[in-house]
């Protein structure tokens, strides 16, 4: 390589490393922004916001979810299989609304530790599996 | 010279480029509409619906591969930038031109298709998530990129010009993909960059592998089509392209 064309290469690496160290710095300021929602751990610790909305994210505890059978009112117990949140939302849920099922919630607490949500969002996971295949496994993660 | 380097080398020149692309075009077409064809039909009518998302979930089988080619043609573009700047390859530079108005598209399609999924899936056609956020600046980047080379009047500043931020923007490509990993995002973690645990079942799975190699194939359709036309457009006035149209308009007068 010619001295020129290896002082140009040398100048655009310099130019990347700088960018690259700008942005990673950027991140690193808006760390907590870039964040979609707070698990329910950081919630129950008071690490999220008391004064404004915020969203938290979890599972949905299995045979946590109690229905108002007069209105859409919908109670249901989140985790991230460390610690618990109550969440009281009344709406139409998504789709893939389910016990057992990641959900993200916005909303704010009240006074006595529940979340009231305003709008209830399902987080889809990496697996896709045909019906039968989910099945099948139903009986193994049981046994284990 | 090692033969295969010489064949490369040879892609940079503009009157040797010309006629392979020529000799190729009909037979990439062939193999990219083919596979595409291939991969919808197992994708769209033999692989089974999801368990829990039903049919909804085939949407998979042009999001997934538009997603991947919206970040694969970026890292091309930005090799093409690189020989811009360091080799001043003048073919690279029309290739980079080239390539940003389908890089675009593609971030355009997998944009809509996500909005389309996440209504039903979600419960909301956009979050502001560090993924998609990332994968709409992207849109924007590409958009600056052409936008920019059509903006400076004297072409060999323009293409430095656009070199120089297809460089700079590179720097959102890991952001991209890592940010299902290092931010809680709504959008799910990759399901495929992990083989040794299958996310997803074998008979959802080739024909998602199919129309990711069909779609990196109708980009290089594409690229080949557009540079046929900006070779000529560029050196209107240069020898191999007089000789290329005088047999044409002979030929037209009897």
């Amino acid at each position: 390589m010619s001295p020129l064309r290896r002082k140009r290469l040398a100048k655009i690496g310099l130019l990347l490393a700088g960018v690259a160290l700008a942005v990673g710095l950027m991140i690193m300021a808006f760390q907590q922004n870039m964040m979609f929602f707070f698990s329910t751990t950081e919630v129950v610790a008071g690490k999220a916001p008391l004064e404004r909305d915020f969203r938290v994210g979890g599972m949905v505890v299995e045979q946590s979810v109690e229905r108002d059978p007069n209105s859409l009112l919908v109670q249901f117990t989140l985790t991230d299989y460390q610690t618990l949140l109550q969440v009281e939302y009344s709406g139409i849920l998504p789709d893939l609304f389910r016990e057992g099922q990641g959900i993200v919630a916005k909303g704010r607490l009240n006074e006595q530790g529940v979340f009231v949500a305003t709008e209830v969002l399902a987080k889809h996971d990496e697996n896709y599996m045909p019906p039968e295949v989910a099945q099948s496994l139903k009986p193994q993660e049981s046994a284990n | 010279m090692n033969p295969i380097l010489k064949w490369c080398y040879q892609l940079a020149v503009p009157h040797i480029l010309y006629p392979r692309i020529q000799a190729w075009l009909p037979w990439v077409a062939l193999v990219t509409f083919s596979l595409l064809a291939l991969g919808l039909y197992l994708g769209l009518a033999v692989a089974p619906a999801d368990y829990q998302q039903g049919e909804a979930f085939r949407i998979i089988y042009v999001h997934v591969p538009a997603a991947w080619l919206s970040m694969a043609v970026y890292v091309a573009m930005a090799l093409m930038a690189l020989s811009v700047l360091v080799w001043r390859i003048q073919v690279a530079e029309l290739a980079l031109v080239a390539s940003a108005p389908i890089g675009a598209a593609f971030t355009l399609i997998a944009l809509i298709t996500g909005a389309i999924w996440g209504k039903p899936m979600w419960g909301a056609w956009w979050v502001w998530d560090a993924r998609l956020t990332s994968e709409l600046i992207l849109l924007f980047i590409y958009i600056g990129i052409f936008v920019l080379y059509d903006a400076i009047e004297d072409k060999r500043q323009a293409g430095k010009a656009v070199s120089l931020m297809t460089l700079v923007g590179l720097v959102n490509i890991p952001i991209i993909h890592y940010s299902v990993t290092w931010w809680n995002t709504l959008h799910q973690p990759p399901s495929l960059s992990k083989f040794d645990t299958p996310s997803i079942h074998i008979d959802m799975l080739i024909p998602l592998l199919i129309m990711l190699l069909a779609f990196k194939l109708l980009y290089l359709l594409m690229l080949m089509l557009r540079m046929r036309l900006s070779l000529i457009e560029r050196q209107p006035q240069a020898a191999w392209v007089k000789a290329l149209i005088k047999p044409a308009t002979t030929g037209d007068k009897p």
